[in-house]
């Protein structure tokens, strides 16, 4: 496929915050139907809520815990630099700060697989 | 004495003579050992890509590559240039997947071993081969309120222009761009949006609502807020990444969105 | 394809988001500790305002925010156009709305087999 590999070809630093800001956002709306359903079930069915919070305990369900938060911590500290360069004339060092958005990013989301495990 | 030295400077031609031979011979040597494979995108009637086999020289650019398989191997590929110096804006195309000012990129910088792959600027029609229709991109340019608010007649006394107020910097930052249509077909918004006005269009709009000679603050403000204006822009950054004249695009449509959100407190709409 | 006001609902619920999503993870690393269950969420929040008040704001902005994001990847990627666009919009909206407001209302204010 040519096209893929004229993205590939066209990706730095700034389109891969766009990229990773644009997919995490769909990823998180695609959740949050779910995460509200599940959340529902707290007084419907508590018994289906409780059988389902046991199955989180999984590692594969931690691992993609993991993805979650740091999808919803890069997306917003992409969202805060994007905001930053648009609302206040932060342009200069655009690299630096989506590069530390990611960082702390991660580091939540590894905090939070830690004190998950 | 005389006869000595006389003897050695005819050695010495001679020698001169004889490794300029030898240089020569070198040069031929390596031309015909190094060719480039050079692939072009050709259409778009018979879409294919066509490999050719150029002879590599030291200084050669994208567009002499391109020059030379149309001056030697096919007369009939088509593609556009005009002053070779990176002034006129006429000859960016696609190379390895990354649109380029081709007179003014050396071909060893995009050089993969010794293959390169040229096709036609994205984002916009094709009309032969790597020659595309740039209409839609400088009729844009007139959409976005490119043309000069004059509000000044013959007789009024020329305004004195303050070089040194920020908004004649922002002006002046963006001023230098050539129409080339890089940034256009780098961006991934145009390609996923067709009423976009796309980077360069924007940009010259955020320099004319900073030039105090320009009046079109309100048409500017108007129509950089419309469905295809600033606030489509994802700020991914491939304008500034990819402008040839090194000019900050994204930043100007920063400044746009800027402008309008304040527009949006004052006005409340 | 965004105009002014759309861009700006979606930045000043960005922004009003930025607080809650801080909070929101702080609460995750805090919960998941020992593990989760049912009574332990609704111990927390069950009758409280103050959760009510946090995640119903949340759930609005989120609501707004999201469908307008979504709004632009179906129109760059998904080609939607014109009616069939706002109106994918206005569904994924209100439908984040819809299942967002029954979760913060079960997990706060409603009486159920687990309350």
């Amino acid at each position: 496929m040519s096209n893929l590999r004229d993205i590939k070809s066209r990706a730095h630093p700034l389109w891969l915050a766009y990229i990773i800001h644009r997919l995490s956002g769909l990823f998180l709306a695609l959740f949050l139907p779910v995460h509200f359903w599940v959340l529902s079930l707290a007084i419907t069915e508590p018994a289906s809520l409780d059988g389902f919070l046991s199955m989180t305990q999984g590692t594969q369900f931690k691992l993609a815990e993991f993805g979650l938060v740091f999808g919803l911590a890069v997306h917003m500290f992409g969202g805060l630099r994007l905001m930053a360069m648009e609302w206040l004339p932060w342009s200069g060092r655009q690299k630096t700060w989506a590069a530390l958005a990611t960082a702390i990013s991660f580091f939540i989301a590894a905090l939070f697989l830690m004190k998950a495990i | 004495m005389k006869n000595k030295g006389l003897i050695a400077f005819v050695e010495s031609s001679n020698r001169l003579y004889r490794d300029e031979k030898l240089n020569l011979a070198a040069d031929l040597r390596d031309m015909t050992k190094s060719s480039l494979a050079v692939t072009i995108e050709r259409g778009p009637v018979d879409h294919r890509m066509q490999v050719f086999d150029v002879p590599a020289y030291d200084n050669q650019t994208v567009l002499d590559v391109v020059s030379w398989v149309q001056q030697n191997a096919d007369p009939t590929l088509s593609y556009r240039f005009a002053c070779r110096v990176g002034m006129c804006g006429s000859c960016a195309m696609m190379v390895n997947g990354v649109p380029r000012w081709t007179c003014r990129t050396h071909i060893s910088k995009v050089l993969d071993g010794n293959k390169v792959t040229i096709g036609p600027l994205r984002n916009l029609p094709i009309i032969k081969d790597l020659a595309v229709d740039m209409d839609p991109f400088f009729d844009k340019w007139v959409a976005a309120e490119g043309v000069h608010h004059g509000g000044l007649t013959r007789d009024d006394p020329i305004a004195a222009i303050d070089e040194t107020s920020s908004e004649r910097e922002e002006a002046n930052a963006g001023i230098e761009c050539i129409n080339c249509s890089v940034c256009y077909a780098a961006c991934d918004t145009v390609a996923g949006n067709s009423n976009y006005l796309g980077p360069a269009a924007l940009q010259r709009a955020w320099t004319l609502l900073n030039d105090s000679k320009d009046e079109g603050y309100a048409a500017i403000l108007e129509i950089v807020s419309g469905s295809g204006g600033c606030h489509n822009c994802h700020s991914m950054g491939s304008c500034t990444a990819y402008c040839p004249n090194e000019l900050d695009p994204m930043s100007a449509i920063a400044g746009l969105k800027r402008e309008t959100a304040k527009s949006f407190f004052k006005r409340g709409r | 394809m965004l105009s002014l006001r759309l861009y700006m609902f979606q930045r000043i619920t960005a922004l009003l988001m930025a607080p809650f999503v801080l909070g929101h993870l702080a609460v995750m690393i805090y919960a998941i500790q020992g593990g989760l269950d049912t009574a332990e969420i609704l111990g927390r929040t069950q009758g409280s305002l103050l959760w009510f008040l946090f995640y119903g704001t949340f759930v609005v902005a989120v609501s707004i925010h999201g469908a307008i994001g979504l709004r632009s990847i179906a129109f760059e990627w998904g080609g939607l156009k014109g009616i069939v666009l706002e109106a994918f919009m206005w569904i994924a909206g209100l439908g984040l709305f819809a299942l967002g407001a029954r979760a913060v209302w079960t997990v706060t204010y409603a009486q159920g087999i687990g309350a």
